[in-house]
């Protein structure tokens, strides 16, 4: 063989920067996957910036979890190893790496005021093209569906117009193009 | 044929034979009643009756290490359960399949603090592979083949299967585990051939190679050892071993390096630290492997086997990644070399081993003998020769006398030693003699001891007594917790915090005690005899061996050092341990 450089891991000796990485986990829908899941997340000292999780195949007793999370390439490659272990879990995709992905979330957003504010608030839904939701007299909820930094943008002005309460679920990503997970 | 109608505890017994189970090793309590009742009511399966769940863990991992089949035991709800921690914990850590089955409080009582209940698939998720919670007893009889399946493949490691009381007592089918697909959990066993290919080439073009073997290779069976030794012997190329995979190539072996690692050889370290191409065989780059990450073996091309992915590339990353069955993969990687004809680089693998041979020259395991005290690296050596040529069995407790033993006792075979590598749980040795004991029961089983670890699980004699099973014990009694206080030594300036084993037992006395037989030797003038008297008894015995207090552990390599900063016997003053290296363990 040729001039070989030494190995790939001393090469990188400049600190790696960590990145953000939407993982989708198909998992046997019994009791304790989730757990497994979060516990191994918890005791590995990985982070989890957003978890998701719903029974997406009634017959076939699959959930598919999907959790964002951040770190090195090296630590994204542990965890997705790390998830493989588990016996309840089927198929570990980074999604935006392993394959171009999309991102939804839904949030809900209760706001309360009166007069202009009330009324700015109003436009910026339409703007945004949020949802009313539930409606009196000095509140709005508004429903917004859309792209994490969609949803940090609505929250971020609505915040001096009188938010007051939010809930957001969270990422659902799936993968674009024609092959299924 | 009508499906047969079985208690939940019934279901239990007949999985187990069905699975080949011929030992059990357990404890009763109120919430595996049931089981012990059909267990009473057969003769198929043994149960072996340990003075502490703990024990019981261990034993099965002693029986399934020695055997290369699952252990299994049986605890009860509560304590039960929670006692047998250490031992899953052990065997998770250390890839040793075990089937652990737990009572659990009935089901109606789940969840409200019930006497003895406790949350074991809770507790239990971060120490075993995979655990099961059986509400149903018609999913009894498939959880279990489930378990056996999921320790044994694969990665093995130990299952939790708990079963409330009264599924015990429930009527389900039982189905056998012929019945059973096992259609999630398939590890894949067969290495990729273009990697292979690969890694061969790498191998044929090294000039400077060597070998890393792990418990990988033991894990998968004597049919991986064969083909270690067979691709060892085709190459010439030198090989060293983890803790965990001692015995896969014999000590013998010409191209044995010892074992390497913080206590390795000198020759095994340096060839780690200085070659052109590594070759991993189920090993995981554990710390005590590698020192100081960024300084190991930094010119070297890496091949790594393993079967679980999670092991690749978590520590160190490795150029040739290879999944698959260490026993598979070696087997392939035979046939890649006899049919690709491939040749080492003759002339450079000659002058590598003329550089090793220089590093061996300097006797790293070398230490000063005396005639007033028994050194322990020479009990053990004695030991070994007094015991070399029987069919022998080495168990160990965990600190200086663990590192002796695996220095200075000459592993020929696989699945002959026995040790808490990764878990380093202190009172392992006795139980796990135990259970090897049980396995083979013509054998000579030693559980090469020190005088702290010993205490911690002690009342296992008492088992050893009941079943007439003649572990021999032999305690390196050192009077402190030998590693502590050597680390004390070299890190903490000599202060000896609570590492001074004080009011000890007359370990002759406590050996009679048991209705076992106790020996002690002071000299070494007396020590063959008393070894050989030990040998000769036919039942269990405490060797109360009493050796230098002071004597250190060396080579070692300190925390937060590199492969090639190693401390030596008679270095006086070695590279020391740095501020960062004093937080690692």
């Amino acid at each position: 063989m040729s001039q070989q450089p030494a190995s790939a891991y001393f090469l990188v000796d400049a600190p790696v920067r960590e990145s953000k990485a939407t993982l989708a986990i198909l998992v046997d829908n019994e009791v304790g996957a989730l757990a497994r899941v979060v516990g191994l997340f918890a005791g590995r000292g990985y982070n989890i910036e957003s978890l998701t999780v719903a029974e997406t195949d009634h017959q076939k007793h699959t959930s598919r979890i999907t959790i964002v999370t951040r770190g090195t390439p090296a630590i994204i490659e542990q965890i997705k190893a790390q998830l493989g272990r588990l016996i309840p879990v089927h198929r570990v995709v980074n999604l935006g790496v392993d394959k171009p992905g999309l991102e939804r979330e839904m949030a809900l957003v209760k706001v309360i005021g009166e007069g202009e504010r009330r009324a700015e608030a109003l436009r910026l839904s339409e703007v945004f093209r949020a949802r009313v939701i539930d409606i009196t007299h000095t509140s709005f909820i508004f429903e917004l569906t859309g792209s994490p930094t969609k949803i940090d943008a609505f929250v971020d002005l609505l915040i001096p117009l009188g938010m007051v309460e939010f809930s957001r679920t969270g990422v659902v990503a799936i993968g674009r193009g024609v092959e299924a997970l | 044929m009508a499906e047969e109608q079985l208690t939940g505890a019934q279901i239990v017994v007949r999985a187990l034979r069905e699975q080949g189970v011929r030992h059990i090793f357990g404890y009763p309590g109120g919430a595996v009643l049931p089981i012990y009742d059909a267990l009473f009511q057969q003769d198929a399966i043994e149960h072996i009756l340990v003075r502490h769940e703990q024990g019981a863990a261990h034993a099965a991992e002693g029986y399934a290490r020695s055997t290369g089949r699952a252990g299994v035991l049986l605890v009860t709800s509560g304590p039960g359960a929670t006692n047998a921690v250490t031992g899953l914990t052990d065997a998770m850590m250390d890839s040793i399949p075990l089937v652990c089955i737990t009572g659990q409080v009935p089901t109606h009582l789940i969840g409200t603090d019930a006497f003895q209940e406790c949350d074991t698939v809770g507790i239990t998720r971060a120490c075993t592979k995979h655990n099961f919670l059986v509400k149903d007893v018609g999913e009894l009889a498939r959880v279990l083949h489930d378990a056996f399946h999921i320790a044994t493949t694969g990665r093995p490691g130990p299952v939790v299967v708990d079963i409330p009381k009264d599924v015990q007592f429930k009527l389900g089918n039982y189905v056998g585990p012929a019945e059973i697909v096992h259609r999630r959990y398939q590890p894949r066993t067969h290495g990729d051939e273009a990697r292979i290919a690969q890694a061969m080439a790498l191998i044929a073009g090294a000039r400077r190679p060597v070998f890393y073997t792990g418990g990988g290779v033991i894990n998968a069976g004597p049919r991986a050892s064969a083909a270690l030794r067979e691709l060892v012997r085709l190459t010439g190329i030198p090989i060293t071993s983890t803790l965990m995979g001692l015995g896969a190539f014999p000590a013998s072996g010409r191209e044995w390096l010892g074992m390497l690692g913080m206590h390795g050889t000198y020759e095994a370290n340096l060839a780690m630290n200085r070659c052109d191409v590594m070759i991993n065989i189920g090993a995981r780059f554990d710390d005590r492997v590698t020192g100081r990450l960024d300084k190991f073996s930094p010119g070297s091309k890496k091949i790594h086997v393993d079967i679980d992915p999670s092991s690749i590339n978590k520590n160190v990353r490795v150029d040739v990644p290879i999944l698959g069955d260490c026993a598979e993969v070696l087997e392939q990687m035979i046939d890649a070399w006899k049919s690709g004809f491939l040749q080492n680089d003759k002339p450079a693998l000659l002058a590598w081993w003329a550089q090793i041979d220089t590093w061996r020259a300097r006797r790293s395991l070398a230490y000063q003998k005396s005639v007033d005290t028994i050194k322990p690296q020479y009990a053990v050596e004695r030991l070994y020769q007094l015991t070399r040529d029987r069919n022998s069995y080495i168990t160990t407790e965990v600190g200086q006398h663990q590192m002796w033993a695996a220095q200075h006792y000459r592993f020929e075979e696989p699945n002959r030693w026995m040790t808490s590598g990764g878990l380093g749980t202190m009172g392992y040795g006795i139980p796990a003699a135990v259970g090897v004991q049980v396995a083979h029961p013509d054998a000579l089983v030693i559980d090469i001891a020190g005088e702290a670890s010993v205490q911690m699980t002690m009342q296992e004699l008492s088992t050893a007594v009941q079943y007439r099973l003649p572990i021999k014990i032999f305690i390196l009694n050192n009077e402190y917790m030998g590693m502590v206080r050597q680390w004390q030594e070299l890190l903490h300036g000599g202060r000896y915090s609570q590492s001074y084993s004080e009011a000890l037992p007359d370990f002759v006395k406590l050996a009679e005690a048991y209705g076992a037989k106790g020996i002690r030797a002071r000299k070494p003038a007396e020590l063959d005899a008393a070894i050989q008297q030990m040998i000769d008894h036919p039942g269990p015995v405490i060797f109360d061996c009493v050796v230098d207090k002071l004597e250190n552990c060396y080579p070692m390599i300190p925390s937060g050092a590199a492969h090639d900063e190693m401390i030596l016997p008679d270095a006086t003053d070695g590279p020391g341990v740095t501020e960062a290296g004093k937080m690692l363990v």
